[in-house]
């Protein structure tokens, strides 16, 4: 297509795109809407802290516990040495990615057409 | 005694490799040396790490299992600790870490999985920008829309997949339920924007991609036309300029400067 089929196309394009946006309301908000917002949902986030429904977030240990992050029955033996780049190494993913797989299996792969 | 920057690499150095003891004169309330307070130190450090990948990438996480997660999150810890403290920001390599990463192998689709969830947080976290009110386009004289220049939302991240990985995505997060996918069921562009204050993740036609790119690499609306017919001869501008104001994704536009001297 020339650059003057273009240049028109374009024209018209954005004339009907804002058309066709003229039926539906404006998403734009104030700036004065979109803090209003902000606060109620910041007060929601305290309502839900008070009441216990959320957890606050720790992240340093509070003094005098040196107790393992990762809780009761873990280790804390320092960090694993083994290599998970290794094809020895035997790693199995069973989370919904065996849900999702189809008969072909997890990574049935046939090329696109 | 070691000047303390030194103390303090050799402390940083040994905190994530394991193999090497723990830094000497780190001794315990008892004078003596504590390897294994060290050790409580370590775990603590890579725990809370990949504490937070598993914050950042809830849908990888559901859909390789928490063990497989834990593993995988470890070992990328290890080859890129994070550079700052803002833990928010941690985990931009941890997609491409994925891509490598043998055992994920049996799954193709979940690097681009992670891509998504990436590019939702750097949405979540993007400076505020308005989205600009359609209108202002109908002031504008036709002949200068085709070299006009359109800025984009800050928060906006596009991302390609071969595979259906929004569809995947979109099983794996809240209220999702996981249900066979083919992975070879086609490909899926995606946009991901935060107009206002919730984050937006949908679908793009063919040739959006390309369409959103060039406009984000500053050039013209024509040239961004241009390539996105490249990708897809029967690419819509109108509907798609309809879709991206409608999603909030332009914040503004600049004229090509004039050149016409009377």
């Amino acid at each position: 297509m020339s650059n003057r089929t273009l240049s028109a196309l374009v024209a018209g394009a954005f004339v009907a795109a804002v058309g066709s946006l003229a039926a539906t309301p404006a998403p734009a908000q104030s700036k004065a809407e979109m803090e209003k917002m902000m606060k109620e949902k910041q007060a929601a986030t305290m309502k839900a802290l008070e009441g216990g429904k959320m957890e606050k977030c720790f992240g340093v240990a509070l003094k005098g516990q040196n107790d393992c992050y990762a809780g009761a029955g873990t280790t804390c033996a320092g960090t694993s040495t083994v290599d998970y780049q290794g094809n020895a190494f035997k790693l199995e993913a069973k989370g919904s990615c065996v849900t999702m797989q189809t008969p072909k299996g997890p990574g049935s792969l046939t090329p696109k057409a | 005694m070691q000047p303390l920057a030194e103390r303090q690499r050799s402390f940083a150095a040994a905190l994530l490799a394991p193999a090497l003891p723990a830094p000497i004169g780190l001794i315990g309330p008892d004078g003596e040396p504590s390897p294994r307070r060290f050790a409580v130190y370590r775990n603590n450090v890579v725990v809370g790490l990949t504490e937070t990948l598993k914050d950042a990438f809830p849908a990888v996480h559901r859909i390789v299992g928490a063990d497989f997660f834990r593993a995988m999150a470890r070992a990328y810890v290890m080859v890129e600790p994070p550079r700052s403290p803002i833990m928010l920001d941690y985990g931009a390599g941890f997609p491409d870490f994925i891509q490598g990463f043998e055992p994920a192998a049996v799954l193709p689709y979940l690097a681009d999985v992670a891509r998504i969830e990436r590019a939702w947080t750097e949405a979540y976290h993007a400076p505020e920008a308005s989205p600009i009110d359609p209108k202002a386009f109908t002031t504008i004289a036709p002949d200068e829309l085709p070299g006009m220049r359109l800025m984009l939302h800050p928060s906006l991240r596009v991302v390609r997949s071969e595979f259906p990985a929004l569809t995947i995505w979109q099983m794996n997060v809240a209220g999702g339920i996981p249900a066979p996918v083919d992975p070879a069921a086609g490909g899926e562009d995606v946009l991901v924007v935060r107009p206002l204050a919730d984050v937006e993740v949908r679908s793009i036609p063919e040739g959006s991609l390309e369409f959103i790119q060039a406009l984000g690499d500053g050039r013209p609306v024509l040239a961004a036309l241009e390539a996105a017919l490249t990708a897809n001869s029967r690419f819509d501008l109108s509907g798609n300029l309809s879709d991206l104001l409608g999603a909030g994704a332009l914040v503004g536009y600049r004229l090509a400067p004039d050149t016409r001297r009377p």
